[in-house]
């Protein structure tokens, strides 16, 4: 066994050793500490865990490689998804958790005073959060593949293995605890090569200051101008000003993620945990300072990235590389088939342009950005293998917390808040087990045989959750008179409307050849592509909410007092247990 | 429940200045306005590409953290803590 692999699977195993660690610890023994923690979580401890729970594969694997090939056009991502927790930190977060309850639907239950309100949001909640776990799952089971070279499919087992033990024995507490371990492994690994990178290309160790410095060369050159030099030169667009479709494109992506952030059951959640209203507030703080510090890395990374591709293909203009003397790096990641080249004019030498009948650079998967960045730079082989840990770390603990929002929806909001009332708190403690436990093996399954929609689908996750819950809970809290029948319009005409859009655009249900208007740009609305729809989304839910309101009798008395109630701190409880 | 009213539209007023802010730097700066502020430089940064890569998460930041102390303050003037 080689050097790299040996600290690879210590990095792996052991950071797997701790959380099983923290598993036994903290083990839920009541419905209240296996959904909510039993609220005695600090603002600083949700925090982190927030961080380790929202911040995914997607985050930790994918998003700075958006970013090196979009330029700012990726600043949407960057964006939307730390602008959410502003709406999360004021408009949504305190009264929730003064509400006092475990669960999205059950908030959106009590508040609409109906049941069909509440199953409308368990569905939104269930569609959204299982196919944010598909991504997760071939997360795991990718990171095990590239770097411990095990099989995809035991890969995942041993992923499904992990999660099990801590998410069925300590539901929401043995999650939090092990999510705020998963959180200090993933920024390590995230911000140590960041570091390295940093300081090597600009001599500016801090990578949110390195990208705006000039040159360790001693060109005196900004890393930006050189880099939108050297990317112009080969026909790519400029990258500090690449737009990504227009600019109603990017308001309205931009839009979109962040409301979607907010309306996220799996976020909103955590927030359920702490023990009051200032401390509710408090850890949307919290959180985004821990999501900050992986989200102002990333651009470094993605511009740093891309840069040292470039410069390492065509290291001065017209001194292209020969495939003969290609870096290390360069053949593992072919035998990937992440990476292709395909010598076109023959001459030996590598050619990366923007011009398809020129471009010798076939295939550059955007993943291999963040995954293959340590070594691109030649850092020490522990650095690659905290990579390792750490994607794993992003997968793990977001997949944990969706587990959490589809287990409670079925076992505490279908099964005890519907079907059958009078289950024992025991009973439902064992049953929220099973149900995790058969999610666990649904996800699973999905991951070994991932639907042929799974890449549509992250986008489909926020274009829900934007378009039928983020309208629901503001008009619920910020809307004394709102009424159910209004809540329930508003939710389905804002989750139709985005899913039309999405499939008309996209094929039904992602299958090829179903799109009746063509994925082409001309054919969008206003320009506007079915990733940034939710935004569109959410202002039909709240129109067609405010007409049906006009149109039929507004809330009741109770329901106006439930809202006076929720939107003050005073007389809160100290944790959810009123069950 | 007069004075819960008066809590709640002080309230309202703080979360109304923060979203303006919010909307300012991130959807003003970062997006519609990005062309004109690139014609201003932050060292190596183009300031509207700063905006939208950098410091509208700052300011994202310092909003959270400013909301969260005033509205302690309103606990208290209010007692409702």
């Amino acid at each position: 066994m080689d050097e790299l692999k040996l600290y690879t699977y210590i990095a792996v195993f052991g950071t797997f050793g701790l959380y099983f660690a923290i598993a036994i610890w903290a083990r839920a023994g009541s419905t209240s500490e296996f959904y909510a923690a039993g609220g005695g979580i600090t603002p600083l401890q949700n925090g982190m865990a927030i961080g380790a729970d929202w911040m995914s594969a997607a985050s930790f694997i994918s998003m700075a490689g958006l970013i090196a090939f979009l330029g700012y056009g990726g600043s949407v991502f960057l964006m939307g998804w730390t602008g959410g927790y502003v709406l999360l930190a004021m408009c949504l977060a305190p009264y929730m958790r003064k509400h006092g309850k475990f669960t999205v639907p059950e908030f959106v239950g009590d508040r609409f005073y109906s049941k069909t309100a509440r199953i409308v949001t368990i569905v939104c909640l269930i569609i959204a959060s299982v196919t944010y776990i598909i991504g997760q799952m071939k997360g795991v089971g990718v990171a095990f593949s590239r770097f411990l070279e095990v099989e995809y499919d035991t890969g995942l087992y041993i992923g499904m293995g992990v999660v099990f033990f801590y998410a069925v024995l300590g539901g929401m507490k043995g999650i939090t605890y092990t999510q705020i371990a998963q959180y200090i492994v993933l920024i390590t690994a995230y911000t140590i090569p960041g570091i390295f990178i940093s300081f090597q290309l600009t001599g500016n160790p801090i990578p949110q200051l390195g990208l705006g410095s000039t040159l360790a060369d001693g060109s005196g050159v900004y890393l930006l101008d050189k880099l939108d030099l050297v990317v112009t030169d080969l026909g790519f667009k400029e990258y500090t000003t690449a737009k990504m479709g227009g600019t109603l494109n990017m308001f309205a992506y931009t839009l979109s993620l962040m409301i979607g952030t907010a309306g996220l059951p799996h976020v909103i959640m955590r927030f359920f945990t702490v023990p009051s209203v200032k401390a509710a507030r408090a850890s949307a703080g919290y959180a985004l300072i821990f999501i900050a510090l992986l989200y102002t890395v990333a651009p470094a990374v993605g511009a740093m990235a891309r840069y040292n591709l470039m410069n390492t293909i065509e290291p001065s203009a017209g001194q292209n590389l020969e495939y003969e003397q290609r870096p290390q790096w360069f053949k593992d990641w072919e035998k990937t088939g992440l990476l292709e080249f395909s010598d076109k004019n023959g001459d030996g030498k590598i050619q990366y342009s923007a011009d398809a009948t020129k471009n010798e650079m076939v295939k550059v998967d955007r993943d291999i950005m963040v995954l293959a960045n340590p070594s691109i730079a030649n850092l020490p082989n522990w650095v690659i293998a905290l990579v390792a840990a750490g994607g794993l770390a992003a997968a793990l603990s977001t997949a944990a917390g969706l587990l959490l929002a589809i287990s409670s929806s079925i076992s505490h909001d279908l099964l005890k808040g519907i079907l059958t009332p009078d289950m024992t708190e025991k009973t439902e403690l064992l049953t929220g087990r099973v149900v995790m436990s058969v999610s666990i093996l649904f996800a699973g399954y999905l991951g070994l045989n991932p639907p042929g929609f799974a890449a549509g689908t992250v986008a489909l996750a926020f274009g829900l959750a934007a378009s039928s819950i983020f309208p629901a809970l503001m008009m619920g809290i910020f809307s004394r008179s709102m009424n159910d029948k209004g809540a329930i319009a508003g939710m389905c005409a804002g989750l139709g409307v985005t899913m039309l859009y999405v499939f008309q655009h996209k094929g039904i249900m992602f299958i090829p050849g179903t799109s009746f208007l063509g994925d082409m740009q001309a054919d969008w609305f206003f320009g506007i592509s079915p990733n940034a729809f939710g935004a569109v989304g959410a202002i039909v839910n709240f129109a067609v909410a405010f007409i049906v309101l006009k149109m039929t009798q507004p809330a009741p008395q109770e329901i106006r007092d439930l809202v006076d109630n929720f939107r003050s701190p005073h007389g809160e409880v100290a944790a959810a247990q009123d069950h | 429940m007069e004075n819960n009213n008066t809590y709640w539209q002080e309230n309202l007023r703080l979360i109304l200045i923060c979203l303006v802010i919010w909307f300012i730097v991130s959807f003003g700066f970062g997006i519609l306005l990005v062309d004109e502020l690139n014609t201003i430089r932050l060292g190596g940064y183009k300031l509207g590409f700063w905006f939208a890569q950098q410091g509208s998460i700052y300011a994202f930041l310092g909003l959270i953290f400013w909301y969260s102390k005033k509205m302690n303050d309103l606990d208290k003037k209010y007692d409702v803590e």
